[in-house]
């Protein structure tokens, strides 16, 4: 029973910290587009006078969304229609359940992982889901009876299809190394040093794979610079037929997505919620300093240090959606399947190679 | 008027090749779409991405220019060619202007020809800043038409301290400029030059070399520079494909031959180069507009206030509906130079003498039966300019190309007949040859270096 309790309140943890952090990352995409581009940004929405530098404009789309009216075009699959925007905002939800956010605590004798559902094959669990989110997109695209949409929905097919696999086998590199699919024990293994001085991250050891996996998660998002399947001022996007909330939804998924995206590029290459030289015992310097921290210490700075990297990765998305064109279809499948695909594959034999020299 | 797409009908099966049956989609791109700004249509038939064949519908913005343009007398006519080339006005008013001044066969001041190159040469600027922007917008890259229209926002500020105006300008005149250059242009203008190349090496960094741009726009919306020839296309859509024709060397007008400047010229006719084409013409409509304050002649901004005696306008006016000319025979009106009713020495720099053609100053109109005479003459209904029988054809070059003027006058004195030669027209007539065989995608940056602008298009 109190075990339900506990993850109960991880599960609501991880849900509302995530909606939050998706709300915070429109404002944060409108403020810094607006650094950017030499702009003030949003600061029109304010409470009772105060506007904190545009921080209530999430508040204010909410509302939009919701009280918009809902349109459904006349000769649409009105069932498909409506669970499309679900099923993309749905699987983008369940995908956090493996994220591992902290190390695990004792509390009154309890072991409680700082992971809302601990799964010993997570890898696959990610990228089930991430696969299945396709289906939002290719719904909405099929299922508006829009030419437009249809070709959003054809392009985000094929998008998705070739850079998940570009994305698994640069994964296959890390998971060969740390010799789990456990996310946990993933994070776990990032928490040596080599040579006593740099943290045994997934960037050090497999760089290659850390560049492909980042270029095609950032497909995986459907943003700029890969944002073919919305193409604006192209073909308008997969979700052109769709208005208010089941509209917010598809945008909310987009922002998850990027937020998975940095969560995964987190726990696979920066070390998750390790913080460097800070073992469970205190921090312990390579010049031989040493720092005692207590327990609950320990997790709190692992949940800051995760939460930390994880914003600066999507700051940084952000800022390559605000300098980037837009490719075209056929240099975006040149680019996953001529591109990243070997790179992937030859990181994978140079990597396996390399294991066996070293165990030998 | 739906037209019929030759080939095969919407839905019928396209000759299947494979074991699968295979069919093109009709897309309707436009009228509302966000791409197509200015407002036309394509039909576009897609093979997947492929556009197999398209048609284009023009015509959304007619306003009948043209036959406005027969209503009302030759000067009453520049308001609306502000609105033809909506980006770049002054443009517009220049080649009208110097059109109906050779149908009269007057020549305006030196020092007007200047004014002129120097609003015809910001104006491209802008038309340029415009277009680029919104190309790279239309392709992912909204930071870049930010920055660009940051950069028309200091030349539109130069403008309007010109013109009072910052898009209806209604500058020229025929025979002139309305008002000299503000005092303190030049150093105005430098300082909106310093900003503007610093957006354009800004943009240039973000663009030039960005294997992503550089592959969306190389290769694409091609054309030869025979079959640009032949479709009548010019300006730097001809100049990309190769062709070194502009108005401005080939046949000089305003003080263009004085000037020093160099045309860039495209070796691929495809996207890219006309992009780089147009990245280099600002750079070299600065280094004129930089020459000719250089080398304008001077121009009196302003009597010594101890020559004479400063009387604000509004009371000389006053003065002079009295009959009190004695007390305002000296004095010279105070006001905005940009405004109408400046200081007499003012306008002679700026304005033909030609009595035919431009409104006396103020001061005139109110001191005197000439002044007054010249007024009633050219205001009153039935009189006016009045152009000798003949036809006249005048091209400037305009941002987009060749702005050709056609003006007919029966010796009236409203216009028999005015004909625009849009630069654009003939660029949207090639649209098809363009788009067809590229991608879907391609659409947008051809569609986007065309730089159509519906006014004038659709006039």
């Amino acid at each position: 029973m109190i075990d339900l309790a506990v993850k109960v309140v991880l599960a609501l943890f991880v849900f509302f910290g995530v909606l939050n952090l998706a709300a915070l990352h429109t404002w944060l995409e409108r403020k810094q587009s607006a650094v950017i581009q030499d702009r003030v940004g949003a600061n029109r929405a304010s409470i009772l006078g105060w506007r904190l530098m545009g921080l209530f404009h999430p508040l204010a789309d909410s509302i939009k969304m919701f009280t918009k009216e809902d349109i459904v075009p006349a000769g649409a699959d009105r069932i498909l229609h409506t669970l499309a925007p679900v099923f993309s905002v749905f699987f983008a939800l369940v995908t956090f359940a493996a994220i591992p956010f902290g190390d695990r605590f004792l509390l009154g004798g309890r072991v409680i992982e700082l992971q809302v559902a601990k799964i010993n094959v997570a890898l696959l669990y990610i990228f089930a889901m991430l696969s299945l989110e396709v289906y939002g997109v290719i719904l909405a695209g099929f299922a508006s009876r829009n030419n437009y949409a249809l070709l959003g929905g054809l392009r985000a097919t094929a998008q998705m299809i070739s850079y998940e696999i570009a994305l698994g086998i640069a994964v296959v590199g890390v998971i060969m190394i740390y010799g789990t699919m456990d996310l946990q024990e993933l994070v776990r293994g990032q928490g040596q040093n080599l040579a006593g001085w740099i943290p045994l991250w997934g960037i050090v050891v497999q760089p290659v794979a850390f560049v492909v996996f980042l270029t095609a998660a950032l497909a995986e998002t459907k943003r700029i610079p890969f944002d073919l399947p919305e193409g604006e001022s192209e073909i308008i996007g997969y979700f052109v037929e769709y208005s208010g909330m089941k509209f917010g939804m598809f945008f909310l998924a987009d922002f998850l997505e990027t937020i998975l995206v940095a969560c995964l590029a987190t726990t696979l290459f920066f070390g998750g919620w390790q913080v460097p030289y800070l073992t469970s015992s205190g921090f312990q310097f390579p010049w031989g300093a040493t720092l005692p921290v207590s327990q609950p210490a320990y997790v709190l700075l692992g949940v800051v240090s995760f939460s930390i990297k994880v914003v600066i990765f999507c700051v940084l998305f952000m800022q390559l959606r605000w300098t980037l064109p837009r490719f075209r279809y056929d240099q975006l499948m040149r680019l996953g399947w001529l591109g990243l695909f070997p790179i992937a594959v030859v990181n994978v034999l140079v990597t396996a190679s390399a294991l066996a020299f070293l165990k030998r | 008027m739906p037209r019929a797409i030759p080939d095969n009908p919407v839905g019928a099966p396209a000759a299947a090749s494979g074991a699968l049956e295979t069919r093109d989609m009709l897309l309707n791109v436009g009228p509302a779409h966000p791409a197509m700004h200015g407002i036309i249509r394509i039909v576009a038939r897609l093979d997947g991405e492929q556009i197999v064949n398209a048609d284009v519908e023009i015509g959304y913005l007619h306003r009948g220019f043209e036959k406005m343009s027969e209503t009302v007398d030759y000067n009453g006519v520049i308001p609306y060619t502000d609105r033809l080339n909506y980006v770049s006005p002054l443009i517009n008013n220049v080649g009208y202007s110097m059109a109906v001044e050779k149908l009269l066969g007057i020549s305006v001041p030196e020092r007007c020809h200047y004014i002129r190159v120097i609003v015809s040469e910001i104006s491209r600027i802008t038309d340029h800043l415009t277009c680029v922007g919104a190309s790279a917008m239309e392709l992912g890259a909204f930071t870049v038409f930010l920055y660009m229209i940051k950069a028309r926002e200091y030349l539109w500020e130069l403008v309007e301290s010109v013109t009072g105006a910052r898009l209806t300008v209604s500058y020229c005149r025929v025979g002139g400029v309305k008002a000299d250059l503000p005092e303190g242009f030049a150093n105005q203008c430098r300082q909106a030059f310093e900003e503007t190349r610093r957006v354009l090496a800004e943009s240039d960094a973000l663009l030039t070399r960005n294997r992503i741009f550089v592959d969306r726009m190389s290769g694409t919306g091609k054309i030869s520079a025979d079959d640009a020839i032949s479709y009548g296309i010019t300006g730097p859509f001809l100049r990309a494909s190769g062709v070194p024709y502009d108005v401005r060397k080939d046949c000089p007008y305003a003080s263009y031959d004085r000037l020093e400047f160099d045309v860039p010229v495209g070796t691929r006719g495809d996207n890219f180069d006309r992009y780089l084409v147009r990245m280099e013409e600002m750079q070299q409509s600065m280094r004129i507009v930089e020459q000719a304050l250089r080398d304008m002649p001077p121009g009196p901004f302003q009597v010594n206030p101890q020559t004479g005696c400063p009387l604000p306008a509004s009371e000389m006016v006053d003065q002079a509906k009295v009959g009190n000319i004695p007390a305002i025979r000296d004095a010279y009106a105070v006001t905005d130079p940009t405004l109408d009713g400046s200081a007499k020495p003012l306008r002679v720099s700026i304005a033909t003498a030609e009595k035919r053609v431009f409104l006396p100053s103020k001061e005139d109109t109110y001191g005197n039966i000439e002044g007054l005479m010249q007024h009633f003459k050219l205001v009153m209904y039935g009189h006016g300019t009045r152009p000798p029988k003949g036809e006249v054809y005048f091209a400037v070059e305009g941002a987009n190309g060749e702005l050709g003027f056609y003006v007919v006058s029966d010796g009236g004195n409203t216009p028999y007949r005015v004909r625009v030669r849009p630069p654009c027209f003939a660029i949207m007539s090639a649209l098809p040859k363009l788009i067809i065989g590229d991608m879907m995608a391609d659409l947008t940056p051809t569609f986007g270096s065309i730089n159509m602008i519906g006014g004038e298009l659709d006039r």
